[in-house]
């Protein structure tokens, strides 16, 4: 019966998947991303069911690992666990025995030893969970490392954008905010590029780095545009991301009032993208800094899509990581 | 006293006299004794067969870490003077970051005589320039070039604010000893993990710029000029400084350069993964800053190679990338590094060897002796290679206690097959004859 649930559930995994750990996207293959994608659709599926639960993980254990504090993407993924039958527990870093002195090698050691399966984590310094994969044989699912990837908000912002639009290809994306700190940032663009689409970054100089736009080896190609109303022109996908109040104190900005009144996403720099244009944060949103509050709770507003769409793609995720984890 | 060693019939390199022929060296009484293409004269000695074989002074590194004394689970002067010996160098500066540091005449006493009962190849130490490398006030520079200290250099601290290295570079003309700084703006750098460029900005990781080291080392250079006194430029990495020494040279500023076998061989890419064996400071630069280096090298900008040899334990880079230390535990490694450089062409094989005898020689000047050539008469340091062997990087068979390099596992074209210091042989390949 187990079985049988499953198949009406969701695809098998294909040879398409052959990872063992989600670290990023920046490898992640335009078939992977289909894959992850419909089966987030299988999902939400269940998800819509007056009991949103299948079997699927059963006897499987997910262990949270959190650095850094996490209110919707931790929780996103307890219930993603739960719901596919797993048991989930969770470990913080503040509450645990890192705050004495513990190694990641150490703790993500006694988590496998606890009979961990999979160990999602998120962390502070970028690498930390490629450093954790080399060392266990659970699988680790990056949450979010320093400035480096998010791959699985990635996914779910680029899974609510295509449920609006018949098609990824040649949208116009712009990105705008902090890039050079943001993970987000850096994962969206590895997946859109991958999907398709063509991306233009928008910030203040000193929070884009340099790097970005010109062409090279190690960055997918992408527009550099310093003046928000030049980069809103004709889009079809806006993205603002959250300002960290303590990139003034560091100097990289004069004043958060000067950051409002050059980088916001107001209601009529808005009326230059495409009328149809979606518009997504990654959360949590300092209304009134970097995006308007009309917008936020406005008709082209994702965020809420965004939220609720988190927990089927980290099913969707979760369900063919088990799956490549029997084989 | 040794019996005699006749190095026999190998390709003997010597830029000290200009000389690239093939012939035998004799070592009697721990000094070369006679060197020809015929037979030797006659007597009692074991033969070294050198057929095939490069026969070169002993290399000389002028920039190590032996962490001895303070972080003896890093290195000690017994353990590192061994990986020196495995990597054919019979005489390495070692700098004074260690526990205490060394910015007194006792601890530079302590160096010479753990060195003296515990090492296996000339240790020569380098002096603090400021007391307890606070960057406060200037260590008694006369006491401890008395004691033998052969720089001066609060390298693993850097960039002294300027009004000390001003006073640092000025006073130590009094006894002709460089001033060796290790050029990072730290402010500039705060928090920095690798190179500032794409692959950083890929990685997530916070930048060191070119900048940084440009700055401190136009800053030095001007010192230097304003002072008279000797700036040595530790490390040079980026072309910007490559091209700032050039210019200081030609205009007659008293200045000497060192590059690091890494940072002329090794890219940021290397970085790649959150590879912490590859974290060093200043960082794995670009192909464009690795042209520059090695065209500094060929035009004499840079002077000399040296390891920066900064072992770590193995604990000390597992783990974050951002909390790993940085350092190349580098003297193992570094001929058959820099062998890479003369098999693709870059560089000729005696301008290589001089950069690693002749030129540091020159650094150290005569009062240690004659070192860096094979003149007869001069110390028996001599360093026997084989420029074709091929061998796979193992740190298992390091005798340094650091097995931090980027290197683990990578075919390297040229192995040290004996190294003989004093007349003595002090590492000895199994193939060696």
């Amino acid at each position: 019966m187990t079985t049988e649930q499953i198949k009406t559930v969701a695809p098998k995994p294909t040879p398409v998947w052959q990872r063992h750990h989600i670290l990023d996207v920046d490898d992640f293959s335009r078939e992977e991303i289909e894959l992850v994608f419909n089966t987030t659709t299988a999902m939400k599926e269940v998800l819509s069911r007056p009991i949103k639960r299948v079997p699927a993980l059963r006897g499987k254990t997910l262990i949270t690992l959190f650095y850094e504090p996490s209110t919707r993407t931790r929780l996103s993924f307890e219930l993603a666990a739960k719901n596919l039958g797993a048991d989930a527990a969770s470990l913080s870093a503040t509450a645990s025995s890192v705050t004495k002195g513990e190694s990641l090698i150490d703790t993500v050691s006694t988590l496998q030893a606890l009979g961990a399966d999979i160990i999602v984590m998120r962390h502070p310094q970028s690498g930390a969970p490629d450093i954790a994969a080399q060392y266990v044989k659970a699988s680790i699912v990056n949450a979010g490392d320093g400035w480096h990837a998010h791959p699985t908000q990635a996914l779910l912002d680029i899974y609510t954008i295509q449920e609006h639009k018949e098609s990824l290809k040649g949208l116009k994306a712009v990105i705008i905010g902090d890039i050079l700190h943001s993970r987000v940032a850096r994962s969206n663009i590895w997946a859109m590029t991958t999907m398709g689409m063509e991306i233009t970054l928008c910030g203040p100089p000193t929070l884009l780095p340099n790097e970005m736009g010109k062409e090279n080896h190690h960055l997918p190609p992408t527009n550099i545009e310093h003046d928000i109303e030049r980069a809103l022109d004709g889009a079809d996908v806006v993205m603002t991301l959250r300002l960290q109040l303590e990139r003034q104190q560091s100097g990289l900005l004069p004043s958060i009032r000067e950051y409002v009144q050059l980088y916001q996403l107001t209601e009529a720099r808005l009326g230059l993208a495409k009328p149809d244009a979606l518009v997504l944060h990654p959360g949590p949103v300092n209304e009134e800094i970097e995006i308007a509050p009309a917008i936020v709770h406005g008709p082209q507003s994702l965020i809420n899509e965004q939220v609720a769409n988190g927990v089927a793609v980290r099913m969707a995720l979760l369900y063919i990581l088990a799956g490549s984890q029997k084989q | 006293m040794n019996k005699s060693l006749l190095i026999k019939g190998g390709r003997i390199i010597d830029p000290s006299q200009k000389i690239d022929e093939v012939g035998s060296l004799l070592i009697a009484e721990g000094k070369i004794s006679w060197r020809g293409k015929g037979e030797p004269p006659k007597g009692d000695y074991d033969i070294l067969d050198a057929g095939g074989l490069v026969v070169c002074p002993g290399l000389i590194d002028l920039h190590s870490h032996l962490r001895e004394p303070g972080y003896e689970e890093k290195e000690t002067i017994a353990s590192g003077t061994k990986a020196a010996a495995r990597g054919g160098f019979t005489t390495i500066a070692c700098m004074p970051n260690t526990n205490p540091p060394l910015d007194s005449q006792t601890a530079i006493e302590y160096i010479k005589a753990t060195a003296a009962a515990e090492g296996v190849v000339r240790v020569l130490p380098i002096g603090c320039i400021s007391k307890g490398r606070k960057g406060k006030e200037l260590t008694e520079m006369g006491e401890l070039a008395a004691a033998g200290v052969i720089a001066f250099s609060d390298d693993g601290e850097p960039a002294l604010n300027s009004y000390i290295m001003r006073q640092a570079l000025d006073y130590s003309r009094a006894f002709s000893l460089p001033v060796t700084d290790h050029c990072e703006d730290i402010v500039l750098t705060k928090d920095g993990q690798m190179n500032e460029g794409v692959v950083s900005a890929k990685l997530g990781l916070r930048g060191i710029p070119n900048a940084a080291e440009d700055i401190i080392v136009a800053r030095d250079l001007a010192l230097a000029q304003l002072t008279g006194g000797w700036i040595h430029i530790a490390h040079t990495t980026t072309k910007g400084a490559v091209e700032l020494i050039r210019r200081a040279k030609e205009k007659g500023i008293n200045v000497t350069a060192e590059a690091t076998p890494h940072h002329l061989t090794l890219t940021e890419e290397r970085v790649i993964g959150y590879n912490t064996n590859a974290k060093v400071n200043p960082p794995l630069r670009t192909e464009r800053d690795i042209e520059a280096l090695i065209e500094g090298l060929n035009d004499n900008t840079i002077d000399i190679i040296a390891t920066d040899h900064a072992p770590h334990t193995e604990g000390d880079k597992l783990c974050e990338f951002a909390k790993a230390p940085f350092g190349i535990s580098g003297l193992e490694t570094a001929l058959g590094s820099l062998m890479g450089l003369v098999h693709k062409k870059k560089l000729s094989l005696p301008a290589l060897i001089a950069k690693l005898t002749y030129e540091p020689a020159k650094i150290l000047g005569d009062k240690r002796g004659k070192l860096g050539t094979l003149a007869v008469g001069a110390e028996a340091d001599v360093t026997v290679f084989d420029p074709e062997r091929e061998w796979v990087v193992d740190t298992k068979e390091f005798a340094s206690k650091g097995k931090n390099t980027p290197l683990v596992g990578e075919k390297l074209k040229g192995k040290v097959i004996a190294t003989i210091y004093q007349g003595k042989i002090v590492y000895k390949d199994e193939s060696a004859k």
